[in-house]
């Protein structure tokens, strides 16, 4: 167990942070929350940047135009841009973090030709189109259906949750295109040009009041075969292959964030006289031994991608973990997004009644949209799920017919 | 950076864990628990021999040279098969006790406001007057209070004491998910009813929480990430064994079976040391 970066990783944190110190103070103002054209610029010109300083697809493998970066390079390079203040993802999310990364293992040299650099680039934006207003924890059920007509598919259904669709130029879209097929097996994943006929968009506002996400609705929208990634009605899997795609790195650069709005909690407090409440001290005492563990956590699970190779989803049991193999993620996610809501909500007794209230305070906000985290990509009930089947081996709920059972017995004169 | 456990210590723990295995079973436990305030001073003498106190120890001195992170791997293991005795003394001791390090001789010294198995140890390390016998809760660590003022551990034996937490937080998650499996109800095993496994998988996540904070400041040693590592422990061995007798129902309230044995040596290790609410000020006065 080693906690010390070597010699390349210090040398690869100091040329970062370099970087990071000459470029950030010429960065533009940040947009206001919903000028969504202005977000996809700003968003777009920071990509442009990491891309022109050799940062672009750090954790890309090399074959897809990325930097090949180890996980603990790419944990690194998360700690450092959340500490320097740099931007976010942002509206580049989908096409850095997940089509592309689909596109990276499942795609024709056509394809990844087409769609890759231009993600890289900071031209193009992706928006993920998944979740359907039937289909959610269950995303399996989804019923936008597919039909084939020639060489295009013909796509009827509705999607929700797509964030950044007003700005996107390409969709990854799952179809069902086998609605006989077990719900798994009828699937397929097409990138969706944006601007086809038949796509409307409708922002979707969020009781933090403003409009991250949107739903979409496909009125016969015609997309080309050769946009299918992956073999037809294979699209579960080709889905699937890269949810682990980030290895543990998620929410590197959030844990950063969370310990310096406790430090500053603990200032503000100290300050305002909140301090000299021992309830409030112990919980922000507690929050921060979870959000120590938490930091150790990710690295614990950064050290375990490393030397697995990239872009492969990760087997759920057979890791070298000391605890249980492979149980990192889940556990992460499910803790962190408790935590963070913790956070916000001790937030709001450290400015008291009347700040807690005023949502012109950054906290206030931070507290309304923590309570996404234990929604958003599993919720933390689904991810319970996960844990006890997937890593724990615990059987599914599929009750056997009891009443069978118990004739069987009374024939053969049991009890 | 690799924090992940290396070749040598996944060995080292799986040897002790093969060790204790093999003198320290089921019938063992349940005898210590069927004799209590006795110490198997045999099986004292096999963990001196297999390097259990002298771990630490320079090589120079007799000992096998190793640092905190192993011995934290090696007090977990101790923690899951609820070795009895007062291990972390011992060990603590054995660079400056004659026969320590050996086996030989039992070293205790007080915890808090406790002194555990002060009747079965041949030194008491530190000052134990006004000593009186408590009707110990565990069955496998006899009590005495100490009157106060007590004296603050060290670091090392709170980490120590938190290694064994984690062993035992993440023995009772197997045995309650081993419980779940087998046991049936409504014509299915109960560990398929989302109300028991939920509380099945937030035992695990208790567990590897704690680990990491466990295992980081066993790496640093940093007063903080100590604290951390025994709040967070303290409370996954408390709440695990808790869910763990839920989970086992009417069998988990029995004495027969084990698990109540982890829920109460949880709450004598969780005395040991400073209070939640001393850990959590102190992590508070960190920030």
């Amino acid at each position: 167990m080693d906690l010390t970066y070597t010699d390349e990783e210090e040398e690869f944190r100091a040329r970062l942070r370099e970087w990071l110190a000459s470029v950030l103070p010429g960065l533009p103002p940040k947009p206001s929350p919903n000028d969504w054209p202005g977000r996809r610029a700003y968003d777009l010109g920071w990509q442009r940047r990491l891309y022109d300083a050799g940062y672009a697809g750090l954790h890309w493998p090399a074959d897809a135009g990325g930097r090949g970066a180890t996980p603990t390079q790419h944990l690194i390079f998360l700690e450092e841009t959340e500490k320097a203040g740099a931007p976010y993802v942002g509206a580049n999310f989908v096409g850095l973090l997940h089509a592309g990364p689909t596109i990276a293992v499942e795609g024709t040299p056509e394809q990844r030709a087409r769609w890759l650099p231009p993600v890289l680039r900071g031209d193009e934006v992706w928006c993920q189109g998944f979740s359907e207003p039937d289909a959610g924890s269950d995303l399996a059920a989804l019923r936008t259906r597919a039909t084939r007509d020639g060489d295009h598919y013909v796509v009827s259904g509705s999607k929700i949750w797509t964030s950044h669709a007003e700005v996107a130029d390409w969709c990854e879209l799952l179809v069902r295109t086998d609605p006989s097929a077990p719900k798994h097996r009828g699937i397929s994943w097409l990138a969706m040009p944006m601007d086809a006929p038949g796509i409307t968009v409708r922002p979707l506002r969020t009781l933090a009041g403003s409009a991250e996400f949107a739903e979409m609705f496909l009125d016969d929208v015609r997309v080309p075969v050769a946009n299918r990634v992956g073999e037809e009605n294979d699209g579960w899997r080709v889905t699937m292959v890269t949810l682990s795609f980030e290895r543990g790195t998620a929410f590197v650069g959030e844990v950063v964030a969370c310990r310096r709005v406790l430090g500053e909690l603990a200032a503000q407090a100290r300050k305002n006289g909140r301090w000299d409440d021992a309830v409030l001290r112990r919980r922000l005492g507690r929050l921060n031994a979870e959000f120590r563990a938490l930091w150790r956590l990710t690295q614990w699970n950064v050290s375990e991608a490393m030397g697995v190779p990239p872009v492969r989803a990760e087997p759920r049991t057979g890791g070298r973990a000391g605890g249980v193999p492979g149980a990192g993620g889940s556990v992460f996610k499910l803790r962190y997004s408790h935590a963070r809501q913790e956070l916000f909500d001790a937030a709001a007794d450290v400015l008291g009644v009347a700040g807690a209230l005023d949502t012109d305070h950054e906290w206030t906000l931070d507290r309304l949209s923590s309570l996404s985290y234990t929604i958003a990509a599993g919720t933390s009930q689904i991810q319970h799920n996960i844990v006890a089947e997937r890593i724990l081996g615990l059987p599914k709920d599929r009750p056997k017919d009891l009443r069978r059972e118990l004739q069987r017995d009374f024939q053969k004169g049991g009890r | 950076m690799r924090f992940q456990l290396t070749d040598d210590q996944r060995a080292l723990r799986d040897g002790v864990r093969d060790l204790l295995a093999g003198r320290f079973d089921r019938d063992a436990l349940r005898t210590a628990v069927d004799t209590p305030g006795h110490l198997d001073r045999a099986l004292w003498r096999a963990l001196g021999d297999a390097g259990f106190f002298a771990l630490c120890l320079p090589e120079a001195d007799g000992g096998v040279g190793l640092g905190l992170p192993e011995a934290v791997l090696v007090f977990e293991e101790a923690g899951r098969v609820l070795l009895p005795g007062p291990l972390v003394a011992t060990h603590l001791a054995a660079g400056t006790v004659p026969g320590a390090a050996t086996g030989e001789r039992v070293v205790t010294a007080p915890a808090g406001e406790l002194l555990p198995w002060r009747d079965a140890s041949d030194v008491v390390q530190g000052d134990a007057t006004g000593a009186v016998p408590l009707a110990s809760v565990d069955p496998l660590t006899p009590l005495h209070r100490l009157p106060g003022p007590h004296a603050p551990r060290s670091p090392e034996a709170v980490l120590l004491t938190a290694a064994e937490q984690l062993g035992s937080a993440t023995r009772t998650c197997e045995l309650a998910v081993r419980y779940a499996g087998e046991r049936e109800q409504f014509g299915q095993p109960i560990g398929a009813f989302q109300a028991v496994k939920h509380l099945c998988a937030q035992m695990l996540v208790r567990a590897e929480l704690a680990r990491a904070a466990v295992y980081a400041a066993a790496v640093t040693a940093d007063p903080v990430e100590i604290a951390a590592a025994e709040l967070l422990a303290d409370e996954a061995a408390v709440r695990n064994a808790r869910d763990c007798v839920q989970v086992h129902g009417g069998m988990g309230f029995t004495w027969e079976a084990d698990v109540h044995l982890h829920l109460k040596r949880a709450w004598v290790r969780a005395g040991t040391g400073r209070t939640t609410r001393e850990t959590e000020e102190a992590l508070a006065a960190a920030l």
